[in-house]
């Protein structure tokens, strides 16, 4: 019995760790020719992605495809491919999907020039409002007969105070 | 004017619910492949079943042309195996279609035991081990199934297993289209 719980304890361990070893990030070690070449390999295999894994680039990806491009990368690098050739190596194959920096083309102008396009729209927007005449401004100075109308209110509030303030005085008497 | 422009924020919520409520149903696995319209990658490679005898894409001209890879590292691709015996069996398809595997980045003995195991539907499987001709078709995982015209010319590609739902969607009418092309010569 105990041997039976140290064997499924001892499997549990193993199975742990064979996990994360399947998990550790890429660990393939590639020999460059010239440090040129390495810094070229870090840049390609950051501008383009992985075909599986879509919201990973080659340097992140784990997946099988992945390794696999990056070891193909190197040895295009190693036989002195240029990086418009490595890159067009691969876009014939999987597609402008594998371009992290898309090329300017009809079909990806609005991703290209889409921003400064709605940049441009909200500054007209902002310019056409800040420039919209403010509207005509009222004449507010009142003319003769509006002066004695409002005279004659004020005088006439005024008494009405005078009168409430002396019946006040009378009510306490 | 005015009270178009105050139903202005409405519309553009409305549009953009629509656009996103659209990219719900879609697939980004669905990738058009850059091979469509394009002839067969050269490859020179040889059959998992007999290791001397070497097939080119030459052998692969001339009918209209089902390619598919798999691998017995592929859980999907062995649920995918039922159908793919009876796609080679149906007697509709078999004077017009013919079905060719790409064993891609798989051990020669463990395939060659699956397709005894599981019968063989394919008339040959090519014998990919090192995934070569599986790069330069651009495929990035299995199953995968690419169509080829009778000129050889990559019509589809298709990334995932293919069930009666899948080929009746995406195969049946493509395939048809094809046979007809073929018969009226074009």
């Amino acid at each position: 019995m105990l041997n039976r719980v140290l064997f499924i304890v001892a499997l549990a361990v193993s199975c742990f760790f064979m996990a994360s070893v399947a998990t550790a990030s890429p660990v393939e070690t590639f020999e460059f020719r010239d440090e040129v070449t390495k810094v070229r390999f870090q840049a390609l295999s950051k501008e383009l992605r992985c075909p599986k894994c879509q919201n990973q680039n080659l340097a992140d990806s784990n997946s099988a495809i992945a390794i696999d491009l990056r070891r193909e990368l190197y040895e295009l690098l190693q036989q002195g491919k240029a990086d418009s050739e490595i890159i067009d190596f691969m876009v014939s194959r999987y597609g402008e999907f594998v371009l992290y920096r898309p090329r300017v083309s009809s079909v990806t102008y609005i991703l290209w020039f889409g921003p400064a396009l709605l940049i441009l729209i909200g500054v007209i927007v902002v310019i056409f409002i800040l420039r919209k005449k403010p509207a005509a401004k009222v004449d507010l100075a009142l003319n003769a007969k509006q002066q004695d109308k409002l005279n004659q209110l004020l005088q006439s509030d005024k008494e009405n105070a005078n009168q409430k303030s002396n019946n006040d005085k009378k009510d306490k008497e | 004017m005015n009270k178009v422009i105050r139903f202005l924020p409405l519309i553009l919520v409305l549009a953009l619910g629509v656009v996103l409520y659209r990219g719900l149903s879609l697939n980004p696995q669905d990738m058009p492949s850059a091979l469509v319209g394009k002839t067969m990658p050269e490859f020179s490679l040889l059959t998992l079943n007999d290791e001397t005898r070497t097939v080119t894409n030459a052998d692969l001209v001339g009918d209209i042309v089902l390619l598919n890879v798999w691998a017995t590292w592929c859980p999907t691709c062995k649920y995918e195996h039922p159908y793919l015996l009876e796609l080679a069996n149906n007697e509709q398809l078999k004077p017009h279609v013919k079905l060719y595997g790409i064993n891609y980045k798989d051990e020669r003995l463990a395939a060659q035991k699956w397709l005894q195991h599981y019968e063989d539907p394919y008339h040959f499987s090519i014998f990919d081990e090192q995934g070569t001709l599986g790069l330069d078709l651009g495929v990035f995982g299995a199953p995968e199934t690419f169509v080829m015209d009778h000129h050889g010319i990559i019509r589809k590609r298709f990334a995932g297993a293919i069930d009666t739902r899948v080929w009746r969607k995406e195969f049946e009418p493509l395939i048809k289209q094809l046979i007809l092309e073929k018969q009226q010569g074009k």
